[in-house]
């Protein structure tokens, strides 16, 4: 049995908790509308530039001469795991429903005998893939310092990505990410990005093309996978801030069952206190 | 007079302008285009340069980079990796954007892009007279 100044010391510490975690919340809340809004500003780029590509790429994919971006290298040995996560922990299965569609990729991957290349944006990913998947790192890209994810955080990875593919290091890359569905649902979601495919039936064919189709779709190839990873970006940051607002929701509700618990306890005892002096005076008296 | 078009300017992270205009002058890569109502279906991928929006309340500037410029004949539309109005265009701005080009002028092979890359930049800068 804790005795009275323990419970009272439990009490008082638990509240504290729970100040921390509703201020926590609340933060998480004002940034969910900033990402949010973010991710809308995002959205008319994202969906031409899509539209256009599609278009250009149903004109121009069955063509010998299809940009390798679009085309493939005409082989699927090499997966690159683009495993986008937060940076901060706190946020609920946030990260680990990430990690854990990236892991169970990577090991059919494995086990159907391709090779696995991991790419990591965001420190809790790595944490959470290295004991089973370390061995297949090859890059990490760190947002920590980035207080707003830009377009230029994108183009930055967009080109790591590039680069390692000009290179010959990969054939297929695909991105994993949370999409945003609402504040307590964030869906896990792999997207191949290299070769390219785009949704939808596109612009249609009715264009002039201004310099030829190929070197529009050879300059837009990198500026598409660009706008596919900012938007993943954005589609994480506001699931990221939905998680955390939702976990952070969840331990202030506990937070104040706790208390709840522990007050009636400890009235309970104090109570119980009150009843044994009482009856140790009383029988005390009688005894005179 | 001639009929109006839908111009809209949109960046990645935001929508700059979506208004109706009169004409739209283009930087296009093989050089500029002004796109007017009933102008044929044509998409161009952009060069730095500076893009204009003739509208009803006067004309309006906009820095651009790199992108494309998607024309039908009730609009134009523009998807520009970096828009930015005349007006708020400064010299950190061109320098930022100087240091970019010549970045990827260094990590590219193919001289004769990086070199028509940073000499459009410079063209740029000095039509803006920063």
């Amino acid at each position: 049995m804790p005795s009275l100044k323990d419970l009272k010391n439990k009490i008082a510490s638990v509240k504290n908790t729970r100040k921390i975690t509703k201020a926590m919340q609340m933060v998480s809340a004002a940034k969910l509308r900033r990402a949010q809004d973010a991710a809308e500003a995002a959205r008319p780029y994202a969906e031409r530039m899509n539209a256009v590509m599609a278009g250009l790429a149903a004109a121009a994919g069955s063509s010998a001469s299809a940009p390798r971006l679009l085309a493939g290298t005409g082989s699927d040995k090499v997966h690159l795991l683009v495993v986008m996560t937060a940076e901060r922990g706190l946020c609920g299965g946030f990260n680990s429903t990430i990690a854990r569609l990236a892991r169970l990729q990577a090991q059919e991957l494995l086990a159907a005998g391709k090779t696995v290349k991991i790419l990591t944006v965001g420190k809790k990913g790595r944490e959470a893939l290295k004991r089973d998947l370390g061995q297949y790192f090859v890059g990490h890209v760190d947002l920590s310092d980035v207080k707003r994810v830009g377009y230029v955080n994108a183009q930055a990875i967009a080109r790591d990505i590039i680069g390692r593919f000009d290179a010959g290091e990969f054939d297929v890359a695909t991105l994993f990410f949370n999409r945003f569905q609402s504040v307590i649902s964030q869906i896990p979601t792999a997207q191949q990005v290299i070769p390219a495919k785009f949704d939808g039936a596109g612009v249609g064919a009715l264009y002039d093309y201004e310099p030829s189709e190929e070197a529009i779709l050879a300059d837009l190839l990198p500026r598409g996978l660009a706008t596919q990873v900012f938007t993943a970006l954005l589609e994480n940051g506001a699931s990221e801030q939905g998680a955390r607002m939702s976990a952070m929701d969840n331990a202030t509700r506990n937070a104040g069952e706790m208390i709840t618990k522990y007050t009636t306890i400890y009235n309970r005892s104090r109570q119980a206190a009150i009843t044994k002096e009482l009856i140790e005076i009383i029988s005390g008296a009688e005894a005179l | 007079m001639a009929g109006t078009l839908q111009f809209d300017l949109v960046s990645p992270e935001r929508r700059l302008a979506s208004v109706s205009a009169t004409e739209v002058q283009i930087p296009g890569a093989d050089g500029d285009l002004t796109a007017m109502e009933g102008h044929a279906p044509t998409i161009t991928t952009l060069r730095p340069g500076i893009l204009k929006a003739v509208g009803s309340d006067g004309t309006k500037s906009y820095v651009v980079t790199g992108g494309f410029a998607e024309i039908s004949a009730s609009g134009v539309s523009v998807l520009a990796e970096r828009a930015v109005p005349v007006e708020e265009a400064n010299a950190a701005l061109f320098d930022a954007l100087m240091a970019d080009a010549r970045d990827a002028a260094a990590a590219t092979e193919d001289k004769d892009i990086a070199d028509k890359l940073v000499a459009d930049m410079a063209a740029l800068r000095a039509a803006t007279g920063l």
